[in-house]
């Protein structure tokens, strides 16, 4: 029958190793050969639309990579889907964008903003999500076979 | 009662129950945005209520389980705190913290990092909050005439979550990284260090309730603490699957997150057979009720939900849909907030002297509760499942698909009312118990 003394052991030595494991395992997925972000393209632009993104808190509504809020689209691959323009209108637009009636805060961004929004999309569209993009967005990826 | 400096516990709980009371105030909020009535919108738009909702989650459970180490570890280490005022100061900046927080939110100001919205500033407040916390859970601790394995698996579960959050501090210009890092923070608190102090907290309420001997039921609690860490610091890669990161993550996560519902079973088998193996003479059979009722109900809310998503075939077509919320509402409830009323059930009467043990509106409150929040979690998983079918499968847009599953909110907002007015009757119970006294103290 098990002891104390040994259940201890199998907690402090299981721990132990399964935490070297997965620093180990994050060491190499996080290496440049494995990077599948294009991490090169990440501009200044592309940063202060991460910013952005944050400061507002985009994801308290909208998912991207599928993580967020269900309740707003996914954004993964809205420059697919939507286009430049159309993303820069819906984030400059001084009054509330309310596609089926349900609202979004007018953000009235400058177009300065608003470019570095659109950069920061285009980072995120070419991100290799191990199958994930085509999933998360069929209506992209039709439109992109039409 | 067996301690005076036992007594801050009561307001730490106090604190959860009101933290708890608003946050349902903001589910509601959203709830009704997804049905379709969003009248609130120019005031509190849903982003704001979602992120006042959740982090609301966060600092109501954490509060709670402060609450309970300032319960658990005098009577275990067999010694009064070491400052009860500096516990009410941190009782006091917990509060201010979580309150800056939240008026933030209503303000745009924020991080909008899905559950660390806390923006960095705050967040270094956090820290010296929580380092005061353990500062004194640790000097009470090892001042202490004994260490028992219920107390130092409690105080380890503190201690980590306390370092876990230190990552989400790290900025990043990518997405990638930051949501890569943001879990270490997420996962491994919720999926790890946090079943830490639901073991420590649960082993505590086994060893009070069932009278079975404290070395079998620490023996356990080692297995399964032990069996947590295995399934679930490698079980992280199940949020890893579709972020832009290694496909060796399918693999590690899958495996290893299949597994994670064996921790649960056992929490849930261990909780049982102590019952059956005890001799059923405690007479607060509340304190049962939520403590028997934690085990089981996060083993299927954790356990059994989380283990429907999480293996990397289904998840790529779940991952982003309200299939999430349906796994994420009954694990909270089951494994955490389910443990804090445990605790409150159990150590409420010790403090105030006033023994409701068996009292029909505690029962009631049980019941309407759970009754209330497998209802909110059926309404949740048939809205995801149509949302996956339609948007995922049958390429409808978002919005098309938002409007097809709104009828399953409104089965959501019933349910929620139901699981509400058990809230309701649980905190009018708190209430009725009245303050901590000293009296009791002289009674135990």
């Amino acid at each position: 029958m098990l002891s104390k003394k040994q259940a201890r052991a199998f907690f402090l030595g299981g721990t132990l190793v399964t935490f070297l494991i997965f620093i180990g395992l994050t060491v190499y997925s996080l290496s440049a050969a494995q990077d599948q972000s294009h991490k090169e393209n990440i501009t200044e632009s592309v940063a202060r639309g991460k910013d952005l993104w944050e400061s507002n808190n985009c994801m308290g509504c909208h998912t991207i990579m599928g993580e967020g809020a269900y309740y707003a689209p996914e954004l993964t691959k809205v420059i697919d889907r939507r286009g430049e323009g159309y993303i820069k209108a819906v984030l400059m637009s001084p009054i509330s964008w309310q596609p089926n009636k349900r609202k979004m805060v007018a953000y009235n961004m400058s177009e300065e903003e608003a470019l570095d929004m659109v950069e920061y999309f285009k980072w995120i569209n070419n991100i290799d999500l191990n199958g994930f993009e085509k999933v998360v967005s069929p209506l992209a990826k039709d439109k992109n076979n039409n | 009662m067996k301690y005076r400096s036992q007594k801050v516990a009561y307001w730490f709980f106090a604190l959860s129950m009101l933290l708890l009371t608003l946050q349902l105030v903001y589910g509601f909020i959203m709830g009704f945005a997804h049905a379709g009535m969003d009248g609130l919108h120019d005031f509190i738009p849903f982003n704001t209520a979602r992120a006042v909702h959740t982090n609301l989650l966060v600092v109501w459970l954490l509060s709670g389980f402060m609450g309970a180490a300032y319960y658990i570890i005098p009577e275990e280490a067999q010694n009064e705190l070491v400052s009860v005022k500096l516990a009410y100061v941190q009782l006091i900046s917990l509060a201010l913290v979580g309150v800056a927080a939240i008026v933030g939110y209503h303000l745009n100001y924020w991080e909008g990092r899905k559950f660390l919205e806390i923006p960095r500033p705050l967040d270094y407040l956090v820290v010296v909050n929580v380092l005061l916390f353990l500062g004194l859970i640790l000097v009470t601790l090892f001042k202490g005439k004994r260490k028992t394995t219920t107390a130092l698996v409690l105080t380890m579960g503190l201690l980590f979550a306390a370092l876990l959050y230190l990552p989400g501090m790290i900025h990043f210009d990518s997405q990638v990284l930051d949501s890569f890092f943001r879990w270490w923070v997420v996962h491994l608190w919720v999926e790890g260090v946090w079943e830490l102090i639901m073991g420590g907290i649960l082993s505590f309420l086994l060893i009070k309730l069932t009278g079975v001997d404290r070395e079998v039921i620490e023996k356990w609690l080692y297995v399964i603490v032990g069996l947590t860490f295995l399934s679930g610091i490698l079980g992280t890669g199940h949020h890893y699957y579709y972020i832009g990161v290694n496909k060796i993550w399918l693999i590690v996560g899958g495996i290893f997150s299949a597994l994670e519902p064996l921790a649960f079973l056992a929490m849930a088998l261990f909780a049982v057979n102590m019952y059956r193996k005890g001799e059923k003479k405690h007479p607060n059979k509340i304190a049962l009720y939520w403590t028997i009722g934690s085990a089981i109900v996060s083993f299927v809310g954790a356990g059994l939900l989380g283990f429907a998503h999480t293996l990397p075939q289904t998840n790529i077509f779940t991952h982003g849909t309200t299939v999430t919320a349906m796994h994420g509402h009954l694990a909270f409830w089951g494994a955490y907030a389910m443990i804090v009323f445990a605790i409150i059930s159990y150590s409420l009467p010790n403090m105030t002297g006033r023994k409701f043990y068996d009292s029909s509106r505690g029962r009631m409150a049980y019941w309407l509760a759970n009754i209330g929040m497998i209802g909110m979690t059926v309404s949740f998983g048939v809205a995801g499942v149509a949302q996956v079918y339609l948007e995922r499968i049958m390429k409808v847009d978002f919005m098309k698909v938002q409007l097809e599953i709104q009828i399953h909110y409104f089965v959501l907002i019933i349910m929620a009312t139901l699981f509400s007015t058990g809230i309701t009757l649980f905190i009018i119970e708190f209430i009725k118990h009245g303050q901590p006294t000293d009296e009791a103290l002289e009674a135990n």
